[in-house]
């Protein structure tokens, strides 16, 4: 089951710039969450605080309230175990070059122990299928290296990792930038099918596409949460005039 | 890409023909570059093989040296002392140049990471005969005698500088977003490290560690006063050991015409050896990579 996120007074450095400035704001379990906004307004550094990767960054910090389900994302946890709980697919495809595709998917689990090798080929053979990406690569599997793919089959092999570990939240860096239609179209059912499962925050240029797989939208400008609502409402009746502006096309 | 030429020669046939000089050029250019890299290579083995192949026979492979004068004999002692001291150097001067290459590349962007650097590329200068003065002080004196881990330990310093520098430079390759994957997955830090980082740079890492290995290989300062040599097998330790750049040394001033010749056989099959092993690692590596990958 997913749970939800709940966010507070977020905020976060680079160094001395500020890029989010006092972010509160609520992902349902359950439903999946879009973050639209012009580019650099601060969405990949938003989510990647949602798990911390931010501080992964030298010189970067964050601080205000994650609450995770019941777990406090930056108070009385670790790093790691914030991870483990919420997956993420980076907004560039990142496989490990010199890994299978299927060790690339079971890296997740076996890096962190999981010895059960007949239950690792089939959780493989799950989360690639579920990916859209098991038919394309089911024969070489284990000869071909995660390099060797396509960009999209890259991003594809990536969600594919994320959801082997069975996060309970799914961060989405721009899943699809990467992506043919087609393929576009197999992520956004899946979207739909991971629902039941996982609570979703997904990022994205394409606001037909927020408006697709998304209940609740969230517009970002210059490192501030301008407006979040309902999909729907954020589209028809935006009630600030930036968003409007934004979602109309006057600018970003 | 054919059609793209011929595009370009009809609209400017001029520009193509300059383009294609200037290709030509270049590529004999980089072709004769080839030329002379590989020409003392295959100058120096040639030689070799024509001074040495003929004095190599079994009892030069499986024999100890006769005493100064006799005819005959061989210097499979030194071949296995060779080998046993490259071993031992290997076995301390490979995790050491590892552990410090991977500390330097994933933690080192501090004081202590730059004075390490500065310490290997300083290391990395000092003439091999201090090597084994040092190895000498070190181990000789404190054993109270020569002995193969004295020149084992002098080969693992002359080791270290390289691998360190050579492992820092090949993990700071693997981009960092490949780092950001395993961490996204709950992959704690040192296991990234491990697993990850330092798998994905393998074959840079044993590119490294082979030229250390090859470099120091044909050392004959540093064993001087470490292994030392000698004259009949020693598989132990802590004993004075023959190898064959001693050998070839002694054998090379010698006033004897056979010990010339098989000064030249030793020099053949030590630089065999190194092909050899170097081939070997390289191989197994191989073996365990994917299609694609790098
Ligand atoms: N590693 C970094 N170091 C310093 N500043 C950074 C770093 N990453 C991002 N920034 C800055 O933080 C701000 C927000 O960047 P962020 O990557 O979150 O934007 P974004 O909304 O994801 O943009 P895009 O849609 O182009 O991906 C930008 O002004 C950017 O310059
Ligand atoms: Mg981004």
């Amino acid at each position: 089951m997913g749970v939800g996120v709940k966010v507070e007074k977020l905020n976060a450095w680079y160094g001395k710039s500020q890029a989010l400035y006092d972010i509160t704001m609520q992902a349902q379990a359950n439903h999946a969450t879009a973050l639209i906004g012009p580019s650099g307004c601060g969405k990949s550094t938003f989510v990647r605080c949602l798990n911390r990767m931010h501080e992964t960054v030298p010189d970067a910090r964050a601080d205000g309230k994650v609450l995770v389900g019941d777990l406090s994302v930056y108070n009385g946890t670790t790093a790691v175990q914030i991870r483990r709980r919420i997956g993420m697919v980076f907004q560039k495809p990142n496989p490990f070059p010199t890994m299978s595709i299927y060790d690339n998917v079971a890296a997740g689990l076996k890096l962190n122990g999981f010895r059960d090798h007949h239950r690792l080929d089939e959780i493989v053979e799950r989360s690639l299928k579920h990916a859209a990406l098991w038919d394309e690569v089911k024969d070489t599997v284990r000869k071909k290296s995660g390099a060797s793919l396509s960009g999209g089959q890259q991003q594809r092999l990536c969600i594919a990792r994320a959801l082997a570990v069975e996060p309970e939240v799914l961060l989405m860096d721009e899943p699809c930038s990467a992506l043919d239609p087609i393929s576009t179209g197999k992520i956004e059912e899946l979207i739909f099918q991971l629902k039941e499962k996982y609570t979703i925050v997904i990022v994205t240029h394409n606001m037909q596409q927020a408006s697709r797989v998304a209940e609740f939208t969230g517009f970002f400008l210059l490192g501030r949460l301008i407006e979040f609502d309902k999909t729907e409402k954020i589209f028809t009746t935006p009630s600030d005039k930036r968003t409007e502006d934004y979602i109309t096309g006057r600018f970003g | 890409m054919a059609n793209h030429h011929e595009n370009q020669s009809m609209i400017a046939p001029s520009i193509s023909l300059r383009r294609r000089g200037m290709d030509f050029l270049v590529t004999c250019a980089a072709g004769g570059a080839v030329v002379l890299v590989l020409l003392p290579l295959g100058a120096v083995f040639g030689y070799l093989v024509y001074k040495g192949v003929g004095s190599i026979n079994l009892a030069f492979l499986t024999e100890t040296p006769k005493p100064p004068g006799e005819t005959g004999g061989g210097m499979a002692n030194a071949i296995a002392g060779s080998s046993l001291i490259l071993l031992l150097g290997s076995l301390v001067g490979v995790p050491v140049g590892i552990g410090a290459g991977v500390y330097l590349a994933e933690y080192g962007r501090n004081r202590l990471g730059n004075l390490i650097r500065f310490t290997a590329d300083v290391l990395n200068g000092v003439p091999s005969i201090i090597v084994g003065i040092v190895a000498y002080g070190l181990v000789v004196l404190t054993q109270g005698h020569f002995s193969a881990l004295a020149g084992g330990v002098a080969l693992a310093i002359m080791m270290i500088p390289t691998i360190t520098r050579t492992t820092e430079e090949m993990l700071l390759l693997v981009p960092n977003s490949v780092r950001e994957a395993a961490y996204g997955l709950g992959v704690p830090r040192w296991r990234t490290t491990l697993s990850i980082t330092l798998r994905t740079a393998t074959s840079g890492v044993i590119t490294g560690v082979m030229l250390a290995f090859a470099r120091v290989a044909g050392e004959t300062a540093p064993l001087l006063f470490t292994a030392f040599g000698n004259q009949f097998w020693n598989w132990k330790v802590n004993q004075p050991t023959a190898a064959l750049p001693l050998q070839i040394f002694t054998y090379a001033i010698s006033p004897y015409d056979d010990w010339h010749k098989q000064a030249w056989a030793g020099a053949l099959i030590l630089i065999i050896l190194i092909v050899f092993s170097v081939s070997a690692v390289r191989f197994v590596a191989s073996r365990g990579m994917l299609k694609g990958a790098n």
